[in-house]
């Protein structure tokens, strides 16, 4: 089993998640999150006040799937959230050693 | 007007004519006073009960929202509810002595207490105006100047914000109202009323000096606020810088970010504020007439002119044009308007609005950001400077030349308002004094009144409470469930 998780643009996150369901993906986990890579932030001024954020508001998703679907499920995000412009964000995938569903006490597979 | 003039003139001329006739009766001619007989108009009466809900709206919601939204999330609720304590307080305050200090006779300084707890006004007690033979219900004068009394302090809790103790905050303003607001509103505003000047100009001779001296040490003089430049805005202006120096800058400051939590709520208070200044503006001239729309329309214009060129400062110097901007604008053009509203002309307003936002732009950023004092909400930068310009304007803009109005003159033909000569220079030398006395009598007394407090109980919250907002902290609640 897989983790795949993306930081993402916030508005491609339905271009995304349609490309998931595309390929078979089931369910995914979405936070909004903040942070920063090459993309820098911008300058805000209150008055004389001014204040540059360094942090971009981004979007993560998680995605758990069976290994043999890993490739394109990240396929389907690297395709569908990119715009060509610094900011797109990044992939990562993780091995995942266990996974239950509360449910119903199903495990790994079975549980995705 | 000029019907009304010429009625009188006709019946002067006859009336000389009866004299001359027959010297006999000369005494009972001048008993036949020029004053008009004291009215209470219903027009005039429903203006300014209107004008005082107007004022009202102003505090709150007006000015807590536009402050709320300037504070971080964790402090939105201390500010609500410093305004509306504040304006709580102060009205209880006025009707059991405030008034009594401001608008009886006494000395030049301070009224006496002989309408403490409002003792003598009923519903038939009449308030002079500005105009002779008429007058408004002492209520309704009484309901007027009270929402003066209630913004005034509530204006200076922005320079103080997110760092201040509540209970020492509320003292200092029972305390500061009593000792720097009632007598700076006695001395610029107090006097006994047009009627008392025409009779005792009828008199002359010693009569005449003591009524030109019966009146607040600055209305005296002759200076010119025709809603509160000097009263309101310096002395509020003036007091929240003393006050954040005094108590420090917040904790990060200005390292940390600290940006306005909603500056939705900021443009909601602004344009409250606006609204509500008409009442503030227009309401000051008592009377619903000719000068009060004199008023209305200089509060419309030199407004719309001070958010006009805060803009265009802001996308000369910064190039970008911000909300926050134009509400300041807007607020600092209502500012410098106030002492002017009833004595400049239309275009003379419009002038003071395009000067006042880059002088008060000049200080909220180069000035603070140089000596670096942490006045939270900029109430020294628009208040304290724009009501300073707004003060000095109105000397100049006075001037009927300029399209002002003049100098009332009660004196010269009893019984009718005219204009007095006008002296440029001499009007702008009564203003300066004017600014100055109110800078040094607020600034000082704040300064007292604040190490009194500070001794006793400490105005300052702990590092912690800070740290963690002072809604939670001090009030227990927090101003927003997501």
């Amino acid at each position: 089993m897989k983790l795949v998780i993306a930081i993402i643009k916030p508005f491609k996150l339905d271009e995304v998640r349609e490309a998931l369901s595309g390929v078979g993906v089931a369910g995914m986990t979405v936070t909004e999150v903040k942070g920063f890579g090459r993309q820098k932030g911008q300058t805000e001024i209150y008055r004389g006040a001014e204040y540059s954020t360094n942090m971009v508001p981004k979007i993560k998703i998680e995605v758990a799937c069976a290994s043999d679907m890993a490739g394109a499920v990240v396929e389907a995000i690297q395709a569908s959230a990119n715009t060509g412009a610094i900011g797109d964000g990044k992939i990562f995938v993780l091995d995942v050693g266990q996974a239950v569903r509360i449910r119903t006490g199903e495990t790994d597979d079975s549980a995705l | 007007m000029m019907k009304q003039s010429t009625k009188i003139l006709a019946v002067g001329l006859a009336s000389a004519a009866l004299v001359a006739a027959l010297p006999a009766w000369a005494q009972g001619a001048a008993a036949a006073s020029p004053i008009p007989a004291p009215t209470v108009d219903k027009g005039d009466t429903a203006w300014m009960l209107v004008s005082s809900l107007l004022v009202l709206m102003m505090s709150v919601p007006g000015l807590a929202l536009f402050y709320g939204g300037l504070v971080r999330t964790k402090n939105m609720l201390s500010v609500l509810t410093q305004v509306l304590m504040i304006t709580c307080m102060v009205a209880v305050i006025w009707v059991t002595y405030g008034y009594s200090i401001a608008f009886t006779g006494g000395n030049q300084f301070f009224g006496g207490f002989s309408k403490a707890l409002l003792m003598g006004v009923d519903a038939n007690s009449q308030a002079a105006t500005f105009s002779n033979g008429v007058y408004i219900p002492e209520y309704v004068y009484i309901c007027f100047q009270m929402t003066f009394a209630c913004i005034t302090p509530a204006l200076f809790v922005g320079s103080v914000a997110e760092r201040v103790k509540f209970s020492p905050l509320m003292l200092f303003v029972a305390l500061w109202v009593t000792f720097v607001y009632f007598p700076i509103a006695h001395m610029v505003w107090y006097w006994e009323g047009p009627d008392s000047m025409a009779k005792a100009a009828i008199a002359g001779g010693a009569a005449l000096d003591a009524a030109t001296n019966d009146g607040g040490y600055l209305f005296v003089k002759g200076a010119l606020d025709f809603a509160g430049g000097t009263v309101v805005h310096i002395n509020a202006g003036i007091t929240g810088l003393v006050m954040c120096l005094l108590l420090g800058k917040r904790i990060g400051f200005p390292k940390e970010p600290m940006p306005p939590h909603s500056l939705t709520m900021t443009m909601i208070g602004a344009s409250l504020l606006w609204v509500g200044w008409f009442g503030f503006n227009a309401g000051s001239n008592l009377e619903s007439n000719g000068v009060t729309a004199v008023a209305f329309i200089n509060t419309f214009v030199a407004t719309a002119a001070a958010g006009l060129s805060w803009l265009l400062t802001e996308q000369i110097v910064r190039g970008k044009p911000s909300l926050l901007g134009a509400a300041s604008g807007v607020v600092a053009g209502l500012v410098a308007v106030t002492p002017a509203s009833g004595f400049a002309g239309p275009m003379g307003s419009v002038v003071l609005g395009l000067i006042v936002s880059p002088i008060c732009f000049f200080f909220v950023s180069v000035v603070k950001s140089k000596f670096k004092y942490d006045d939270s909400l900029d109430v020294f930068g628009v208040h304290c400077i724009g009501g300073i310009t707004g003060a000095l304007a109105t000397g100049i803009l006075d001037a009927p030349f300029l399209g002002g109005q003049g100098i009332a003159d009660y004196t010269t033909k009893p019984g009718t308002l005219s204009a007095g000569t006008y002296d440029m220079a001499h009007q702008l030398w009564v203003q300066l004094q004017g600014v100055v006395i109110t800078l040094l009598w607020s600034g000082i007394g704040c300064l007292i009144l604040y190490f009194i407090i500070d001794k006793l109980w400490g105005f300052r919250v702990s590092e912690e409470v800070e740290h963690e907002g002072l809604d939670i902290a001090e009030h227990g609640e927090r101003a927003y469930h997501y």
